[in-house]
């Protein structure tokens, strides 16, 4: 069975917000919209500080708290693991919303633009339907069925992989199915540690945050490890 | 854009998704201590009517908040599974089951309290599937929610009774029982948010949204008794003040509880990103 997962390499991610804007421009979302979002977090007091960059969006968790809330079963989860949502069924109460730890989804009540007026390809891709219902990133579901459908292996062919994959600059963004033992991204996590967010919850998240190698420390690190009095950031 | 790793107040439901928790809330409770509570059949009339026109507030104020309310009957699709579907099979039938107290079956007054408490019951658990609020999902939250509308409603009852007869001694410690009980699950639920990984915001807010509840508890535990004991005219507004006070404390504890101490979880890292130096681990963020 196949279970698609994004894997997000958080050493490797400089902030650049290219999956961000590519994401607006696949999947055409309004002002304020962001189904791949990026955090800039900063940890600490100086002089001890790190900051660490975030690709957050939908977790397509493997038990989404969004799907049992519906009362309309609007979002719906495919056996790929893809959390869908169904434009034409939801009523827009936002309840899903709410129930999201991840603040993945979003509620457009009206029509807006990024310069007020809409330019010639925002008309042109303004679709009504996603106005005032819930809608959320969907890992490009329409470039993985359609890219499927033609042979080609998502997380490999670009043509089927999700926008924002494609357009990271840094290949932080790293797509693929984890029940694949062998593919990209199965074989990236088994190199590395990982974490899923809010993992507490029992969501069983779907995107997996890589933050070291399972390499293990070299000496002169070990070493320093040992003696630093550094903090906690 | 930052967010940053701090959890902020959810802006998806607003002051109509709190209506519908207040109203329903009230006017089920008020369903509820009308049917148990018996008395002359106007005042039955008027718990009622004012019963059934909280829960259509509510309901109302919901149906304003949604998105596409020309769709909204596809609310009624998946009582399988969520608790604000099962709601919406519940307002009907207790709307016609009041109506039909109301106007001409008395009885029925029996059946609208069934279903009153069924439609708070289901407010409950809305609050706490959701898993996004801190504040909501603690399972403590599901009996403070439902002993706050007994409250109310009995808070409601016993200010409607005050201008038809004196305060009964069963209904004044009914009451003080309910308020008492209020009480106890708001303290409970307390202190299993503080007990679990819950953000120190959500804390701070929680507890100022428990304020009026405390206060309007308080303040009607101490006005009963002297409802009971004063001079008739003193007693009926004692009687009433008492009433409203709780009312009032759990309503406005519901308002809070949705739109100001609804924060979400925030983001958090249970570890940083090693570049170069490995550090030592902890979780980060979503902690104040």
């Amino acid at each position: 069975m196949t279970k698609w997962t994004m894997a997000v390499d958080l050493r490797r991610c400089v902030g650049c917000q290219t999956c961000t804007a590519a994401c607006k421009h696949a999947n055409a979302t309004p002002p304020g919209v962001q189904w791949r979002r990026v955090l800039d977090m900063e940890f600490g007091e100086y002089p001890e500080v790190q900051r660490a960059f975030v690709p957050v969006g939908c977790q397509h968790c493997d038990d989404p708290p969004c799907l049992p809330v519906c009362p309309t079963t609007a979002t719906k989860k495919r056996p790929d693991g893809i959390v869908t949502i169904d434009y034409d069924l939801c009523i827009g109460c936002a309840y899903c919303a709410v129930s999201c730890p991840y603040q993945a989804r979003y509620k457009t009540e009206r029509a807006t633009f990024a310069y007020g007026k809409a330019s010639e390809h925002e008309a042109l891709r303004h679709d009504e339907d996603r106005l005032a219902v819930a809608t959320k990133c969907t890992f490009c579901v329409d470039r993985i069925d359609d890219g499927l459908e033609r042979g080609l292996t998502p997380g490999i062919d670009p043509e089927a992989t999700p926008a924002c994959v494609n357009a990271c600059i840094a290949q932080a963004l790293v797509f693929g199915d984890i029940e694949d033992e062998n593919s990209n991204v199965s074989q990236l996590l088994a190199r590395s540690q990982h974490f899923r967010m809010h993992e507490e919850l029992g969501t069983g998240p779907n995107m997996r945050y890589i933050w070291d190698s399972t390499d293990p420390i070299p000496e002169p690190l070990a070493a320093h490890r040992e003696t630093s009095t550094e903090t906690t950031p | 854009m930052s967010y940053g790793p701090n959890p902020w107040v959810q802006q998806h439901w607003d002051f109509r998704a709190a209506m519908n928790f207040i109203g329903g809330g009230a006017g089920c409770g008020l369903l509820i201590a009308s049917a148990l509570a018996g008395g002359p059949r106007t005042l039955q009339q008027a718990c009622l009517l004012l019963g059934l026109a909280l829960v259509g507030v509510g309901l109302l104020h919901v149906w304003a908040e949604i998105g596409r309310p020309w769709r909204a009957l596809n609310v009624f699709i998946n009582p399988g599974q969520s608790w604000m579907s099962r709601e919406a099979w519940v307002a009907p039938w207790l709307m016609l089951a009041g109506a039909a107290a109301l106007f001409f079956w008395p009885v029925a007054a029996g059946l609208a309290a069934v279903l009153a408490a069924a439609f708070l019951y289901c407010q409950a658990r809305i609050l706490q599937a959701s898993k996004g609020i801190a504040a909501w999902r603690e399972p403590r939250l599901i009996p403070l929610i439902v002993v706050t509308g007994l409250a109310e409603g009995l808070g409601l009852f016993v200010l409607l009774a005050a201008f038809w007869q004196g305060l009964d001694v069963g209904a004044a410690l009914t009451l003080g029982g309910l308020l008492l009980l209020r009480l106890l699950a708001a303290q409970r639920w307390r202190a299993a948010l503080a007990a679990g990984r819950t953000p120190t915001r959500t804390l701070t807010a929680c507890d100022r949204a428990l304020r009026p509840l405390y206060a309007g508890s308080v303040v009607a535990l101490a006005l009963l008794p002297l409802a009971l004991l004063l001079p008739p005219g003193v007693a009926a507004a004692a009687q009433a003040l008492a009433g409203l006070v709780a009312a009032l404390g759990g309503g406005v504890f519901k308002f809070l509880l949705v739109t100001r101490a609804a924060f979400n979880q925030g983001f958090a890292l249970p570890h940083l990103p090693v570049r170069g130096v490995r550090r030592s681990s902890a979780t980060h963020g979503a902690t104040e």
